[in-house]
């Protein structure tokens, strides 16, 4: 580690003076006309005098509040299923374990729009277990829970198998409980990467669209969410109400990269 | 006692939430048996999506990868000018809504927008065409590749690339012989997890592409559509076809995610 930080520091050999300027240039003009740009236009579009209207009328406020609580509750429980579903895989033995493991990360790798249906298909009208949550908020909630669930166990999987065991086994010597030692000793541990883990869930709960599209049932006050909500907007032509909603969530996106930004920045600095 | 509880609890919790959805999906697609499914598969419409999909990725992916790296390497190596903020742009696309992001290339390249009203000018279309689907999910997808590259860069150092250096090597062949080589496997690593997120990309891509069957439709786009059109076969073929890519795609992880942790 110390040696990445020293090169870090030291001057570039390798690279020529005319790509010095060129690289950065390039890699700037890509940013810049891919992610930049569009935002820019964006933010534009929202900037007029119709913003606040926009964002205060009945059913964008409904929403908007109906987004952050679902993503409130869905981060508050990826962080308790999270953290036992890490411990289990990495303290627990059982046959299957590799599998388990392993499908842990299908909700990033399955389409969006595939986990609605995948849902759908079971807790949908033709539910076989007579579950039909379609058209509800737990169907919104389901959703959430499923496209967030890898974030907060594999944060905190990799803390988990370095910790050292000893020291809780020291803890039990000296009585402590297994809730106890928990709670004592590994909790304050993984905490932090717990914590990275909640935020990147909860970002993306914000913005989730293609799992809630379908199975939400897009009832306005009752199961429309923001992302939702906005792709409305947009078919019945009001791409200035969207714009507005979508500055929104963009700026809650911008304050979870920042928090996060600032929390891995302290715990950096106090492992150095 | 205690132990079996909490996994009980959390197998039971994954097989509710993940396995019992994704098996139910199996199982609803081939409940007609074979036939109806590869009927739904193998109409215009349907090749057509999966023709697009596999396009549009295979445009996107590459050109995240040139920019992936060649960034990578410049936020790695050398103190970036404004490194905070390429770092912040990076990462905006995962925090982004992709339905924010589909809106952003909206209003940008529409009639009216600041792109937009010089190609109307020129009468070239970027909207509900296949330029838009690929800047849509190029924009998706674009942290993929970077965020895997640069943490590896940090980790090995710059000895042996000083080294080379210090042996008369100029700098392209040593990116080529020494750089390269060494992120090889968290650039592969990257370039699935960009192809399984631009060949799924929904959100993004419903705004931007119109959804027109047969010109702009992609496979996530047309389960939608037949979906919504009570065609739940045609829905569940091509979902069940995209969830068999993805877990190929996992197993494609897994297997990466050992070799990128002992090379």
């Amino acid at each position: 580690m110390a040696e990445a930080t020293i090169a870090r520091g030291g001057r570039p050999v390798a690279l020529p003076r005319l790509s010095a300027a060129l690289g950065p240039g390039a890699a700037m003009l890509y940013l810049s006309v891919m992610v930049a740009l569009p935002i820019a236009a964006l933010a534009s579009k929202a900037a007029s005098d119709r913003f606040w209207p926009a964002i205060t009328s009945p059913q964008a406020k409904s929403a908007l509040w109906l987004t952050f609580l679902m993503a409130i509750a869905t981060t508050v429980i990826d962080v308790i299923t999270g953290v036992l579903i890490a411990w289990v895989l990495v303290r627990d033995d059982f046959p299957g374990k590799g599998a388990v493991n392993a499908v842990i990360d299908l909700p990033f790798a399955l389409p969006t729009i595939v986990a609605g249906l995948v849902l759908m298909s079971l807790y949908g009208p033709k539910s076989p277990v007579h579950v039909n949550v379609v058209q509800s908020r737990m169907a919104v909630l389901l959703a959430l829970l499923f496209v967030t669930l890898p974030f907060v166990v594999r944060a905190v999987q990799p803390v988990l198998l370095a910790l050292d065991l000893d020291v809780e086994a020291a803890a039990a010597c000296l009585g402590a409980g297994p809730w106890q030692t928990f709670r004592r000793i590994t909790l304050p541990a993984i905490l932090p990467s717990a914590l990275t883990g909640a935020g990147l869930a909860f970002a993306r709960a914000l913005g989730e669209f293609g799992s809630i599209v379908l199975i939400s049932g897009n009832i306005p006050f009752k199961t429309q969410v923001a992302s939702v909500f906005i792709s409305g907007q947009v078919e019945s032509g009001d791409t200035h109400g969207a714009a507005a909603v979508s500055v929104v969530l963009l700026l809650a996106a911008l304050a979870v990269l920042a928090l996060l930004d600032v929390a891995t920045r302290r715990m950096r600095k106090r492992h150095v | 006692m205690s132990k079996r509880l909490l996994r009980f609890t959390a197998l039971g919790y994954l097989t509710l939430l993940l396995l019992a959805p994704v098996g139910m999906i199996a199982y609803r697609t081939f409940a007609h048996g074979m036939s109806p499914v590869w009927h739904a598969l193998t109409t215009p419409s349907a090749l057509h999506a999966v023709y697009l999909s596999l396009a549009v990725t295979a445009i996107a992916v590459p050109l995240n990868v040139v920019f992936g790296v060649g960034t990578g390497v410049l936020l790695a190596r050398r103190r970036m000018p404004a490194g905070g903020l390429v770092n912040l742009l990076v990462n905006l696309p995962f925090a982004m809504s992709p339905v924010v992001i589909g809106l952003a290339l909206f209003v940008l390249y529409g009639r009216t927008g600041w792109i937009g009203s010089w190609l109307a000018a020129h009468s070239l279309q970027v909207l509900f065409s296949f330029p838009g689907l690929v800047l849509a999910t190029a924009f998706v997808s674009l942290p993929f590749v970077i965020r895997e590259v640069v943490p590896v860069l940090e980790e090995l150092g710059d000895d042996q690339e000083q080294a080379a250096a210090t042996l008369g090597a100029n700098s392209v062949q040593t990116f080529w012989r020494i750089t390269l080589p060494s992120i090889r496997w968290a650039v592969v690593y990257g370039v699935v997890l960009s192809a399984a997120r631009a060949l799924g990309e929904y959100g993004a891509v419903s705004i931007v592409s119109g959804n027109i069957v047969g010109q702009t439709q992609t496979l996530p786009l047309l389960v939608e559509e037949r979906f919504r059109d009570f065609d739940s076969t045609g829905a569940y073929s091509a979902g069940f076809l995209l969830a068999l890519i993805s877990l190929l795609i996992l197993a494609a992880m897994t297997v990466l995610s050992r070799r990128k942790e002992h090379p």
